[in-house]
């Protein structure tokens, strides 16, 4: 069995990341969706530290992530926060009913 | 086993602001059940706050700096002058908002404690030498930043662009990271010296420095508002309340300077080449289209957004010239730039009452006939911001446009102040023209009802 290189994290990483950020782009239905590709964008970023830190021998990076991951919770609270207050005022998580502003 | 303790004394201001930013939550926890709500003890405390902050900041200034915690804070020069700017603007942020938030039921004590984690998470920023108390300063911020435009809950629009500036905020926020592992995997740290130094010695495999570079910089625009990555900006600060957009428009906008100045100069200035590149389309885009949108707007908030757009591109064109000139004329615009945008929102809250927001461009007909004062007042900001001399706002953009032609830079120096000024004078003097002869577009506008 051949070790899992450097690259192979790299591009799990790049495609996790890839995902997300098409994800955020492309849906057009809902915002809850939205918020499950900015996790996953995080997690993507977590990968490429993790797998930098472990082949540089450095531990700095997998501290980052443990920051990363506190962030993203608290992150995941206020976006679902705003959603609620969302819902309750306009009864809909409809993407393209967010057109009340002009861009 | 050997123990270094880390000299406190450098972060003294943050742990200040820390303690009191705790204490006002217990305060407003005790308080929010009284009758009249927590708001008048909480504005008067964070006010004290700040005020001992930059107490505390204007002592320590000019003494020793240097960095603390492992390298992860440093105490300079730059982040003496830029956190009491940001202790400063925000006591007058807060002073300007009390009435607007009071009308609209909004003064509470959530706002002041959000306000209070917010400029600590500016201050972290402006202090950071390391990824990760950049982004965690940052983060501090932005967390603080959605909550407080998603405060005025019963308010549709304002729900709507708390969404938007969320999800933006965090693609940002993604984008910056992802530049940050990649460039951690480049040169083999986080710590911002060390990132320079490696980049410097040039071990540093320059196809993935650049690759991390460009996510970098696409996270930077982001949160700055450079086009192409602009488009939350005019639709969070129109969609937000007034005093809200007055928050987010001022302060953070040091902060974001202060986090490109230990990015890119600081921590990336060995690839200076690199991001110049990439500054200069951001700037030159963000100058023309930030200029030619603000004409077609109707709506002063909107007009503003698009002005503070425009702005973003001039301190990107200080930062890329990449001299010491040049980073010290970015800095200077900056606070320029906060201090006429903190005078035009003024403006607006101060013409806005219970039920009437103010937020368009024909709200100020016959300003002048009613207010000559403010008009005067309204008057010179526009000025200052479109660059007429004897306003802080021409020597601002005349040091950023010296700075570009020293460097060589002559052809992006001559975009920038062509399109702006013929763009924004019209602006400015078309406020200025419907506040002293509202006849004109009255009549257009009534034309088109009839």
């Amino acid at each position: 069995m051949t070790a899992i290189a450097l690259s192979d994290y790299l591009i799990l990483g790049a495609l996790l990341f890839s995902l997300s950020v098409a994800g955020l782009f492309i849906n057009r239905k809902n915002i809850i969706i939205l918020l499950m590709c900015i996790e996953l964008m995080l997690l993507a970023v977590n990968l490429n530290f993790i797998a930098f830190s472990h082949f540089a021998g450095d531990i700095a990076g997998q501290i980052f992530v443990f920051f990363i991951l506190t962030v993203a919770a608290a992150e995941a609270a206020i976006g679902l926060a705003i959603l609620v207050v969302l819902f309750r005022n306009m009864s809909t998580i409809n993407v393209a009913d967010l057109d009340q502003l002009k861009g | 086993m050997t123990f270094s303790i880390p000299n406190i004394a450098f972060a003294l201001p943050e742990m200040v602001l820390l303690g009191f930013g705790c204490a006002l939550l217990l305060i407003v926890a005790y308080v929010d059940r009284a009758p009249q709500g927590s708001g008048f003890i909480a504005y008067w405390f964070s006010q004290a706050t700040f005020v001992i902050t930059g107490l505390v900041i204007f002592q320590g200034m000019g003494g020793e700096g240097g960095q603390t915690f492992n390298g992860g804070y440093i105490k300079d020069g730059l982040s003496d002058i830029l956190k009491l700017a940001i202790c400063l603007i925000n006591m007058v942020v807060l002073l300007y908002s009390r009435h607007y938030l009071q009308a609209r039921g909004l003064f509470t004590g959530a706002y002041y404690i959000l306000a209070v984690f917010a400029t600590l998470g500016m201050l972290i920023m402006v202090s950071a030498y390391h990824f990760l108390t950049l982004y965690l300063g940052l983060e501090l911020l932005s967390l603080c930043l959605y909550a407080i435009v998603a405060m005025h809950r019963d308010n549709k629009i304002a729900t709507e662009a708390a969404m938007k500036y969320f999800i933006l905020g965090a693609l940002a926020s993604g984008m910056l990271l992802y530049g940050m592992s990649i460039i951690y995997g480049a040169t083999g740290s986080l710590a911002i010296p060390e990132v320079a130094e490696a980049i410097l010695s040039g071990s540093v495999n320059r196809v993935v420095l650049n690759f991390g570079l460009v996510f970098l910089v696409v996270g930077i625009g982001f949160k700055l508002g450079a086009v192409p990555f602009h488009m939350w900006l005019p639709d969070v600060y129109d969609g937000a309340p007034t005093a809200m957009t007055l928050f987010i428009a001022t302060a953070p906008k040091i902060a974001g300077f202060a986090m490109i100045i230990r990015l890119l100069a600081e921590g990336l200035g060995g690839a200076h080449a690199h991001w110049q590149t990439l500054l200069i389309i951001l700037a030159v885009l963000s100058m023309v289209i930030g200029n030619l949108a603000a004409i077609a707007q109707t709506n002063i908030k909107r007009m503003l957004a698009y002005s503070t757009i425009s702005h973003v591109g001039f301190i990107l064109l200080g930062v890329l010239v990449g001299t010491a000139e040049g980073y010290a004329a970015a800095m200077f615009y900056v606070l320029a730039y906060v201090l006429m945008t903190l005078g035009g929102f003024g403006m607006i809250l101060l013409m806005s009452r219970a039920g009437f927001e103010a937020d368009n461009i024909t709200d100020y007909q016959g300003l002048g006939q009613r207010y000559p004062w403010f008009a005067m007042m309204m008057m010179i900001l526009m000025f200052s911001m479109a660059g007429v001399p004897p306003m802080v706002g021409f020597f601002a953009k005349f040091a950023v446009i010296n700075a570009a032609v020293d460097a060589g830079l002559m052809p992006i120096a001559i975009v920038a102040p062509k399109t702006f000024q013929w763009a924004l004078s019209v602006n400015a003097l078309a406020v200025l023209g419907l506040g002293f002869f509202p006849g004109a577009l009255l009549a257009l506008c009534t034309r088109i009802f009839m």
